[in-house]
């Protein structure tokens, strides 16, 4: 530090250059919040905060918006999907770790990093003409002829399955974010010393063994930090989820209606936002869900780093 | 006092994988109720030699063995072989203590448990059993379902080597036990090897010549994949046969 980059012109611009880089990120994060709040203060203004988070109304004849089921859909099709991709994205985790052969272990991640570098349009185009036609005539009246009976969870699966709905959207989601998932759990997996592992074989553990009482235990946090990330890109998710989720403003029970996420409505209803109030709730329903990605990432770097630190020591 | 054989090594030779030969033509006798260690330069071989008794190698893709191990006379490298049931018969001790991500009596419990032992009292009693015999009892019995990383490393130590006790093996192999330890762990996990050897075989590779003239009965010397000697302690200590093996004790070289 002695010889301080004051003396140097050349060294003096590229310090300048990298920080203004550096803080220009800071300086964005803040503007586009700043204008989510100025946007939405309208809104705000007419709504409140509680009222309208809790209000299902999104009525642009009679002026009155809620996000209610905007949250709703975005936290049900979310959930969903990860109660779908978490058991599949570990399974592959645990396959390319500790089971697959060596050749195998190359290809595989290709495979599931490919499955991350499709953009998400393609996703969308494939469910609304491949994935809707196939859920709709074959799985979802499967599902209903098993499940709609059964007390409790029967509620989820009533009325005429029409393949764009709420189930379609979250098998979409899920098949996205299991490259996440996937790669995160893979590399926390990989931190668990092979000497820890080499001694639960060395006592007689068979390959399951090791995998669920000293690999999984191990890495826990790391396999939870990716999935709290993969939440994150599930929440965000846009596209994909506009081609089969429908655009419907309504709290459903059934998987096989039609909803909206906040997302969804964002894409759908700028062009048509006709009122200052409109266009005010549109930035009010962006504003909540930077909130709540904000959160989840938050949620998930602390864990990250405490698994981090757990295991440098 | 050559009593009977636990373990013999016949004409074993062994490749990593990508054809890298790293045993050669090894024969060795290892016998019961007694303490073999393995010494010689760093590659030479000697942890090599230790994870074939336990077929820690099969772990990896590519490895090969060639030749024969006997444990008790069966050949243990051959195809038939339950490496399940070897490795609860035949328990490993590593350079480094490596407690499992679970309590102390977790720890202990897990080898029985992966045998089918259910019953809790039975397992209280093992466990006690197997951390008396480590000596470790006193130092734990309060706080068994504490978490193991809260130990020190000496302490983790003495802890993977009652687990290792703890399901009854027949022979413990030690991969450098206390070259992570200090002295005074060193001491305690010498003695006690002094004290297993009256139930288990004991094989220890280390690194430091001391330890091996100290706690051992049979020592091998291996360099760049071969056995030089083998023979009793004193012996090769004193008077050994081959030229290199007395430069590498005396520490002309290694």
């Amino acid at each position: 530090m002695a010889r301080t980059a004051k003396k140097n012109p050349v060294d003096r611009f590229f310090s300048v250059m990298t920080a203004a880089a550096a803080f220009s990120v800071i300086v964005l994060i803040a503007g586009i919040l700043y204008v989510l709040v100025s946007e939405s203060s309208l809104a705000i203004g007419r709504f409140g905060v509680w009222r309208f988070l809790s209000s299902t109304d999104w009525d642009p004849v009679r002026q009155s918006f809620g996000a209610l089921t905007n949250i709703y859909g975005t936290v049900l099709t979310t959930v969903l999907s990860l109660a779908i991709a978490i058991p599949l994205a570990v399974g592959i985790a645990i396959f390319v770790t500790e089971i697959s052969p060596n050749f195998l272990k190359g290809p595989i991640g290709a495979a599931i990093e490919l499955l991350a570098a499709i953009p998400s349009i393609i996703y969308g185009m494939w469910g609304l003409f491949t994935l809707s036609p196939i859920m709709s005539t074959y799985i979802e009246p499967f599902l209903k002829k098993i499940f709609s009976g059964v007390p409790l969870i029967g509620i989820l699966f009533q009325g005429t399955p029409m393949g764009i709905d709420i189930l379609t959207a979250s098998v979409i989601l899920s098949i996205m974010i299991i490259p996440f998932t996937a790669s995160i759990s893979r590399d926390s997996f990989n931190l668990t010393p092979a000497v820890v592992k080499e001694s639960a074989y060395a006592i007689g553990a068979t390959r399951w063994e090791v995998v669920k009482n000293v690999v999984i235990p191990y890495s826990k946090l790391g396999v939870f930090g990716g999935v709290v990330l993969s939440l994150g890109r599930a929440l965000g998710e846009t596209m994909a989820v506009a081609f089969v989720l429908g655009n419907n403003h309504r709290i459903t029970t059934s998987l096989f209606d039609a909803a909206a996420t906040i997302t969804v409505t964002l894409a759908n209803e700028f062009a048509e936002a006709d009122s200052d109030v409109y266009l005010s709730s549109l930035f009010y329903l962006a504003l909540v869900l930077f909130v709540l990605s904000f959160i989840t990432l938050a949620v998930a770097k602390f864990f990250l780093l405490k698994a981090e630190r757990k295991y440098s020591r | 006092m050559a009593g009977k054989i636990e373990l013999e090594v016949k004409g074993l030779n062994f490749y990593y994988s990508g054809n890298i030969h790293a045993l050669k033509k090894i024969n060795l006798t290892v016998y019961r109720n007694t303490v073999t260690s393995l010494i010689g330069p760093s590659g030479c071989g000697k942890t090599t030699l230790l994870r074939c008794f336990n077929r820690m190698h099969d772990l990896y893709p590519g490895n090969r063995y060639q030749g024969e191990v006997l444990f008790q006379g069966d050949n243990i490298l051959s195809g038939g072989t339950d490496l399940i049931n070897l490795r609860s018969r035949i328990g490993m001790v590593f350079q480094k203590p490596t407690p499992f991500p679970m309590s102390i009596f977790d720890n202990i419990a897990y080898g029985l448990k992966l045998k089918g032992v259910k019953k809790r009292a039975e397992l209280s009693e093992k466990v006690e059993k197997a951390l008396v015999h480590a000596a470790l009892w006193n130092e734990v019995k309060d706080k068994l379902g504490a978490g193991a990383y809260a130990l020190s490393g000496g302490q983790q130590q003495r802890l993977v080597i009652a687990r290792a006790l703890a399901v009854d093996p027949e022979v413990l192999l030690f991969d450098e036990p206390t070259s992570a330890l200090d002295p005074i762990s060193t001491a305690k996990i010498e003695e006690l090897t002094e004290v297993l050897k009256k139930d288990v075989t004991i094989v220890i590779v280390t690194h430091n010549m001391q330890q091996a003239a100290r706690i051992s009965d049979w020592t091998g010397f291996l360099m760049l994949g071969e056995l030089i000697e083998f023979d009793r302690t004193d012996k090769i200590f004193t008077a050994p046969s081959e030229k290199l093996t007395e430069d590498y004790v005396t520490g002309r070289f290694g």
